[in-house]
Order: structure tokens, then sequence, then C-alpha cells
């Protein structure tokens, strides 16, 4: 008898443990990004690129500011007369454009993680107000999206320039602070709908003021949607940056901006196409990749992909 | 004993675009250290709304009163927000009906159970989290440690309504609230919870708020029973008053719903009370079971008092009624 009870107690313990020890939430998680081509392909675009913008004093061959009018508009090495002093050649004021490219980045980065940042906290604040408070607040805040909807970006970044000029942190406030809207509606919508889970009411029954409701207990479970809307808005400023440095209302010369190097390039369109191409191109891979990473990170924390 | 908590005339209204909807119209109850109240009624009958209104957790737009909404001392009515959340998961804590959208999704199992503790009372976390597991092991719940580190969807219903009764009793309360804690649960699981929860309550000496729609339940666990109807409390008393000598015409129906094993025979058609729960919106006036009522007379169209029967428990309704003599007294 004793025997017998005392086998059936050290078999339980084991099984119980074997059915507990299947792979973690995290483990899960890792295997599945792993697994996504796209994420993996946009993270480690991302990351190369953001290496290079932080590395870029060490990476640079030669001083971006530094002009030489002797070596202008020098093609890229691939080109006949291209050399390897200057691997992606010169510009129109002979400085060197790998090196410009990589400050480049920076710039660009800067400003899509700091737009980003700044219309991520201004949105997610106000759509969670509205979607846990509702009535007089959601009304308010959805009047604010309208509102902020039917103005258009470039319109109000170019009146803004106009008054205060242009400079890196004219462009980032600006943007910073007009595109916060898609945050605001999805955290919304979010918020709205954990608003009535049990879960919620049961964090007030145990005595959780709101500030910790609204942080310990909604934060977290709008966390994944918010990191895709982070990395869509990022590419969004990045793109925007450049097309307002473009027209000349961004980052001002001689700053080195990729958006600015399109527009240098612009007047050689015909005659040195490689001066668009590679800030062009450089731009269009930067995206990708983010809007891939953001992409990836939709589907990896998708409800209906948990398992 | 006294009373840990007292409720008088307690009133819950709710203001839509075609009226006030008269939700609670006026309860009183009390419960006592060590007592289990079961509080029964249909859908819409205002159970839920009651434990709410006692929490303070009725949606904004709710309208609250009442003559003494009064736990152990503490006016419930003029409480500051802040002494509201003082009260809440640790001295009243709540069960909730559905085990699976009750628990955040977010956090382990382990970090919503010592979530009460560390808010309440300054302990540190390994006291918290040890008090964790072994509330665990209390509720049945084998390898506790491991599945603090576990999230909610990786656990069962019956292991999430454990869970949930784990987190009730953390702080240790002198009222737990529980919801129809076993509603979503199947009849196997139902029992073991409710033996546990009797268990628990009879160990830890606390009072009990049960809110149940299944009269089963309510045999089971139950030291005094309130029938609910239409935001009403049509009887209240000990259980074994209620059941054997119910003096509602809705408690007969209710009762006359269950089969009794050895009584009813087979293929024999279950009693059921015929007719829906009146509209709440606007002027309630009289009984509201009259609708539905086999005995309404005129006389159920004007206010109704409350009665006390003989036996000493309370009821709303103007006619006399023995079990013993069953009709042949009446009109």
């Amino acid at each position: 008898m004793t025997n017998t009870t005392e086998t059936i107690n050290t078999v339980a313990p084991k099984v119980e443990a074997e059915v507990l020890s299947g792979p973690t939430p995290r483990q899960v998680l890792l295997t599945k990004v792993l697994g996504h081509k796209g994420l993996m392909f946009g993270a480690i675009v991302l990351l190369t690129i953001f290496l290079m913008a932080l590395f870029a004093p060490l990476l640079a061959p030669y001083d971006p500011y530094h002009q030489d009018l002797m070596h202008r508009m020098i093609p890229p090495v691939w080109d006949a007369k291209g050399s390897w002093e200057n691997i992606l050649g010169t510009d129109h004021l002979g400085r060197d454009y790998l090196s410009r490219l990589l400050y480049g980045a920076r710039i660009s980065l800067a400003i899509g993680a700091i737009a980003a940042l700044i219309s991520g906290i201004i949105g997610t604040s106000m759509g969670v107000a509205a979607g846990y408070f509702g009535g007089r607040v959601d009304a308010c805040v959805t009047f604010l999206i309208n509102v902020r909807l039917a103005m258009p970006v470039v319109l109000v970044a170019l009146a803004v320039v106009a008054l205060f000029g242009g400079s890196l942190q004219v462009v980032i406030t600006v943007l910073g602070l007009l595109l916060w809207d898609r945050f605001a509606v999805v955290m919304r919508s979010a918020t709205l709908q954990l608003r009535s889970m049990e879960y919620v009411t049961a964090a007030k029954a145990i005595g959780c003021s709101t500030k910790r409701i609204l942080f310990s207990e909604i934060m977290p479970n709008i966390a994944n949607s918010l990191i895709v809307i982070v990395t869509l808005e990022m590419a969004h400023a990045i793109l925007l940056e450049a097309a307002l440095s473009f027209l000349g209302l961004g980052v001002q010369p001689p700053t080195p901006s990729w958006g600015l190097m399109v527009s240098e390039g612009k007047q050689m369109l015909l005659f040195q196409p490689w001066m668009i191409a590679i800030p062009g191109v450089a731009l269009f891979i930067l995206v990708l990749a983010i809007n891939l990473l953001g992409d990836g990170l939709r589907d990896v924390s998708a409800p209906e992909n948990r398992n | 004993m006294e009373n840990i908590l007292s409720v008088r005339g307690l009133t819950v209204d709710i203001p839509l675009a075609a009226g006030t909807l008269h939700a609670v119209r006026g309860i009183d109850f009390d419960v006592k250290r060590g007592e289990t109240l079961c509080v029964v009624g249909e859908s819409g009958s205002g159970k839920s709304l009651t434990s709410l209104a006692i929490m303070g957790l009725l949606p904004k737009q709710v309208q609250r009163s009442a003559r003494v909404l009064d736990f152990e001392g503490v006016d419930l009515q003029t409480a500051s927000n802040r002494d509201m959340r003082k009260l809440r998961g640790n001295r009243i804590s709540m069960i909730f009906q559905e085990p699976m959208t009750s628990l955040n999704p977010a956090y382990t199992i382990g970090d919503q159970l010592t979530e009460a503790l560390l808010l309440h009372r300054k302990v540190p976390k390994p006291v918290a989290r040890d008090r964790a597991i072994e509330l665990l092991e209390k509720v049945g719940i084998t390898a506790a440690a491991n599945r603090m580190k576990q999230y909610p969807h990786q656990l069962s219903g019956g292991l999430r309504q454990r869970v949930m009764i784990a987190m009730a009793l953390m702080g240790e309360p002198d009222l737990i609230i529980a919801d129809e804690p076993t509603t979503a649960l199947d009849v196997t699981i139902q029992a073991q919870i409710l033996r546990l929860l009797k268990d628990l309550q009879r160990e830890l000496n606390m009072a009990m708020i049960l809110i149940t729609h299944d009269l089963g339940v309510v045999a089971r666990v139950a030291d005094k029973v309130a029938i609910m109807y239409a935001g009403e409390m049509v009887e209240a008393g000990s259980a074994a008053e209620v059941f054997t000598a119910p003096k509602h015409p809705y408690t007969r129906g209710l009762l006359n719903c269950i089969p009794v094993p050895g009584k009813t025979a087979v293929g024999e058609h279950l009693g059921s009370i015929p007719g829906i729960v009146p509209s709440l919106i606007g002027d309630v006036a009289g009984c509201a079971f009259r609708s539905r009522c086999d005995e309404a007379t005129a006389q159920c169209a004007s206010d109704i008092p409350a009665r006390i029967s003989p036996a000493g428990h309370l009821y709303r309704c103007v006619h006399d009624y023995d079990m013993n003599q069953p009709k042949s007294g009446e009109a």
C-alpha cells in the first residue's frame, strides 16, 4: 500500500512539470520573429543603417562639409570616370558623397525617431483618454482629430517654416505636432475595446487608481498596435522630411540630408543621374526596411497568430 | 455577531433616453462575519448592479442612493474615492463572473496575484509571492510555483476561476462578493469551486455575498437567501426557512423549476413561470410579479408592504400562504 502511494506521488509532479515546461510565450514569440522573413530583413537593414549613422564619424572617409571645387561631380566608382578616392563620387561643391550619405542617415533617423516619439506621446495620450473616459473627452478628441485631418501637412509645414525659418528643430517639431492623428485614432479604438473588459473592472475592484489602470492594465495591451504605428509614422516622417527638404522648406544647407541631396542633384538630373539615384535609393531602402519591420511586427503580434 | 455590511433602502437608477430605469428599488440586507448570503434572481433582476453598488463601481451615469450603506462603520456613500480604493481588494474583494476575461492577458498569474497585496500593504515582493503560492495551493492548483510564471491563456477556465478566487483572498478580506463565480464553468468544476469557496470562507471567517441564479448552488452553501425580482427583494430569510416555507409566489415558482431526484418523475414537465419580467422604466407601482402570478388580485396593484412570516423571514406579498394547506383557503 505504502509503496503504491509513494509511486503515485513521485510520478504526478513529473507529469505536471512536463506540461508546464513547454515553450514560454517569450520563446514562442522569438521563434515567430526569427521565422518571419520580412521582419528579419527589415530589422537587419534598419540596424545596419542605424549603426552606419551612429558610427558615421568613424566610417566617413572625409568631412561631409569639406568643399573641394577642383573635384566637383566626380562620378561613383562603378562609372568609367570614377575612382576609389570618392567611392560614391562628389557633389556639385566637391563634397564626398559617401560621407554626406552617412551623415544624412543621422538626420533621417533622428527626424523619424523624434517626430514619431513626439506625435506618439500626443496621439497616444489623446486616444487613450478618449477611449477610456468617453463622453465629453471623447467628443473633444474626435473633433481635434478631424481638425488635424483637415490640415494638409506640407502646407502647414510651409507656413511654419516661412514664419520661423527652416532648421532641423523646426522640421522635427512641426512633424511631431502634425503626425499624431493615426496614433490617436488607433489607440482610441483599442482602448475602447479594452475598457469594457472584465479585468479592467477587476483592477478597479482591487483598488487600483485610474492612473494605474491606464498605465498598467490598458497600456501593455495596446503596446503591440502602438509599436506598429510607431514604425509606420517613422517612415512617414522620414519621407516628409525628405519632401520638405527637397522643396527647400526643411533642413537647410549645408546640413547633409538625403532630401536636400536629391534637391541639390536635380539640376544635374540629365547629366549626372547618380546624384539623385544614390540618396533616392538610400531613402527607398530605409523606408522599405521600416515598413517591413512594422508589417512583420503586426503579423507577429496579431492576436489571431497567437497559438 | 455584528453586521459587517448593512444595506437599507439601496436604489440604483439608470437614466435612459426612454426614461429612468429603476434597476434596484430599495433593498435591505445585512451580512455578518462568517455568513453566506445568496442573492438569487433571474437576469436583469439587479443582482450584479447591487454588488457593483456596494463596491462603488457603477458606471458614472448610474445613480446610487441608500439610507444606510455601512461597511464596518464606514459609510460607503460618503467615503472618498481614496478611501474606497483602500477598501477594495483589501477589505472587500470581488470574484467576477467571467474567468476568461477577468485576467489581464499581458501579465503572468504571479504578477496579477501579488498586485493587490503590493498595492495595499507595504510588503516585500518575496512575501507577496510566497502568499500567492500558498493561496494557489489552497485553491487546489498543483505546481503553484510554476503556475506563477504562466500567462492566463495557458490556463483552463476552471484554473482561471481558481486563480480569481486566490486573487480575491490575497488581502484577507472581511467581505467577499462573488458574482456568479461558477456560471462559466462545467458542472463538476462548479461543485469543486463552490466547496472550495465555502471551506475557505469558514476557515478565514469572512462574510460572503454569493450572487447566482442557480438554486442548486444556494441550497448547498447559503446561510441566508435573498430572492430578487425586478429590482426588489421579494423574499429574504434563512436558507432553511426560504426553502421549506417559501412565502412569495415567485420563490415557489423558482423552487418548482428544480428537478428533485426521487421526487420528479422521468418525463414529467418541470415547472416554469410564464411571462417575462416587466419593464422597469418609469414608475413601477405595486407588485412587479403580478402580471405572471396565478394569485394576483386587485390588491396587488397597490403598494406591497414588507411582511414578516411567523417563522421570521421577510417577504413582499399581500397573500398569506401556507405550504401545508395549498390553495384551499384562497379566493
